[in-house]
């Protein structure tokens, strides 16, 4: 019986891990779609409509003409590096998935595939490394807007992780923990962290916008300063990669947010508010967890095409001199709070 | 060999490579890259001894945070060595060799204890955060926060110099 058990582990990670993919890749070409469609409604257009029905093939025929097209590496480029940068764009997104809560349990599966302790430092840890592809990207390229656009975005995502982690400092004060699951089952049990930590949230929605290089923050990109920044000299399915990797990113950061301030999985009443019992309450927290993020990322898409781009000095001086002394008032608040209570 | 043992001398001869190549590349950013890489590797030794914190903090800070900023500036001022790593000076090289002679005597004694520790039944840290932190904030306090206060001041430091003088 033992052996069964571990086989029924090892058949229990290969679900989530090709469930996982799936999503992901399902997922991720459609905020592309609804980017394109949201775009299109608040600028009074129609958007695409042609391909299949609705003009819900698009994404797919985007693919395959990315995939058709010649894959062009220009000559002055620094071939390694120039190679190896889109993937190190689109990994770090990948790594996080299999991190996130999905959903409680799925019968006597659990639906997080990675469940480790201090889950949020891993996330941190692996999102710390994702400048590496934007950078090198940038670099690599030998031209002089990619560089530019690197540049810019070294100095921004070092600039916002710090109030990324003070920001976090508060709920995990909080909370007592570093992971995401007991993070959930804490709103689940309490309230969302929204209600009781607005300041919090509002500063990681900020960063988050910083860290996935989204307007009114997307100054790596700028076009019209920049053509399109670091990923000027890439062509084909390199390309293909940033473009995936960008969306995927705005894909965690809208989990992340689900899953630290927005309850995750769980809605405030009886039976959605615990650990399933049944499958389809299982069923119904991934579904759940799901349409939060799709919320999160019409959000995402709302404010890129509603908020101008902040100038360059703008951005870092929001960044040190707003949002950081904010995010340490926070924590200041949040120890004074939880001392009064006797709390901690 | 066990597969902790394979995953021992994995991480240790990755990293001593990566070491190896941060000194020999000609490319400043080459070196900075297989720098990042060799602590990843070192972070996965931190795992292999239960010390998941550490090895958190060790991809968080150093290859996250620190290498981002030393990239930074070598892509900046993007300066090219002519020279191979071969074309050393005598002081170097004869430098070099003292230097590491050095470091081994210095750790010979715990390298002749490592034998008797790896023998010694399980007394075993495991490194989760309650367990590093606690002992840093209530026995080691007063160290850190004399540490947190000179760190303070060279921030400030920083600050004051870098300042340009602004023309009225």
């Amino acid at each position: 019986m033992h052996l069964d058990g571990v086989i029924l582990e090892w058949v229990f990670v290969i679900v989530r891990i090709l469930a996982i993919f799936v999503i992901t890749f399902m997922i991720v070409p459609y905020t592309v779609m609804a980017e394109r469609w949201v775009c299109a409604w608040i600028q009074d257009r129609i958007g695409p409509n042609r391909t299949g029905w609705f003009g819900l093939m698009q994404p797919w025929a985007d693919a395959l003409k990315l995939f058709l097209k010649e894959d062009i590496i220009p000559h002055h480029v620094r071939k390694v590096y120039y190679v190896i940068a889109p993937t190190l764009v689109f990994l770090p997104a990948l790594l996080t998935m299999a991190l996130m809560p999905w959903g409680s349990n799925l019968g006597p599966m659990s639906c997080v595939l990675a469940d480790i302790g201090p889950g949020m430092l891993v996330v941190f840890a692996v999102g710390a490394c994702s400048v590496y592809g934007i950078v090198l990207a940038g670099w690599a390229s030998n031209s002089k807007y990619p560089f530019l656009g690197g540049v810019r975005s070294a100095a921004q995502l070092i600039s916002y992780e710090v109030c990324i982690g003070l920001s976090l400092v508060a709920i995990f004060m909080q909370t007592q923990t570093l992971n995401l699951t007991q993070t959930v089952l804490y709103q689940a049990a309490n309230g969302w962290l929204v209600w009781q930590q607005p300041l919090a949230a509002f500063l990681f929605l900020i960063c988050m916008f910083a860290e996935t290089n989204r307007a009114p923050f997307d100054f790596p990109e700028a076009e019209q300063e920049l053509v399109s920044g670091y990923n000027i000299e890439y062509s084909s399915l390199k390309f293909g990669l940033f473009f995936l990797g960008e969306y995927a990113n705005l894909m965690v950061a809208s989990m992340l947010m689900v899953t630290l301030f927005l309850g995750g999985w769980s809605l405030p009443f009886a039976p959605l508010n615990a650990p399933a019992q049944v499958w389809w309450v299982g069923a119904a927290h991934v579904a759940i967890f799901i349409a939060k993020t799709a919320c999160l990322l019409f959000l995402f898409i709302w404010v890129r095409w509603t908020v101008p781009r902040f100038r360059y000095d703008q951005l870092m001086g929001l960044g040190w001199k707003v949002l950081f002394p904010l995010a340490l008032l926070n924590i200041l608040i949040t120890a004074v709070v939880l001392g009064l209570r006797g709390g901690a | 060999m066990t597969v902790y043992d394979a995953m021992f001398w994995f991480f240790s001869l990755a990293l001593l490579l990566c070491g190896v190549l941060v000194l020999i590349s000609r490319d400043a950013v080459a070196s900075a890259l297989f720098m990042v890489l060799g602590f990843i590797f070192l972070a996965g030794l931190y795992l292999l001894l239960e010390a998941w914190f550490l090895a958190l903090i060790q991809i968080l800070v150093y290859a996250g945070a620190i290498m981002v900023l030393f990239l930074f500036v070598v892509m900046l001022l993007d300066f090219r060595e002519k020279r191979r790593w071969w074309h050393g000076n005598l002081l170097g090289w004869l430098g070099a060799p003292l230097a590491v002679a050095a470091l081994l005597a210095a750790l010979l004694p715990v390298l002749k204890r490592a034998g008797a520790l790896a023998d010694a039944p399980e007394k075993w840290f495991e490194g989760t955060l309650e367990n590093v932190m606690t002992p840093v904030f209530t026995r080691y306090l007063l160290p850190v926060e004399v540490t947190a206060l000179i760190l303070l001041a060279a921030t400030i430091g920083v600050v004051v110099l870098g300042r340009k003088e602004t023309k009225p």
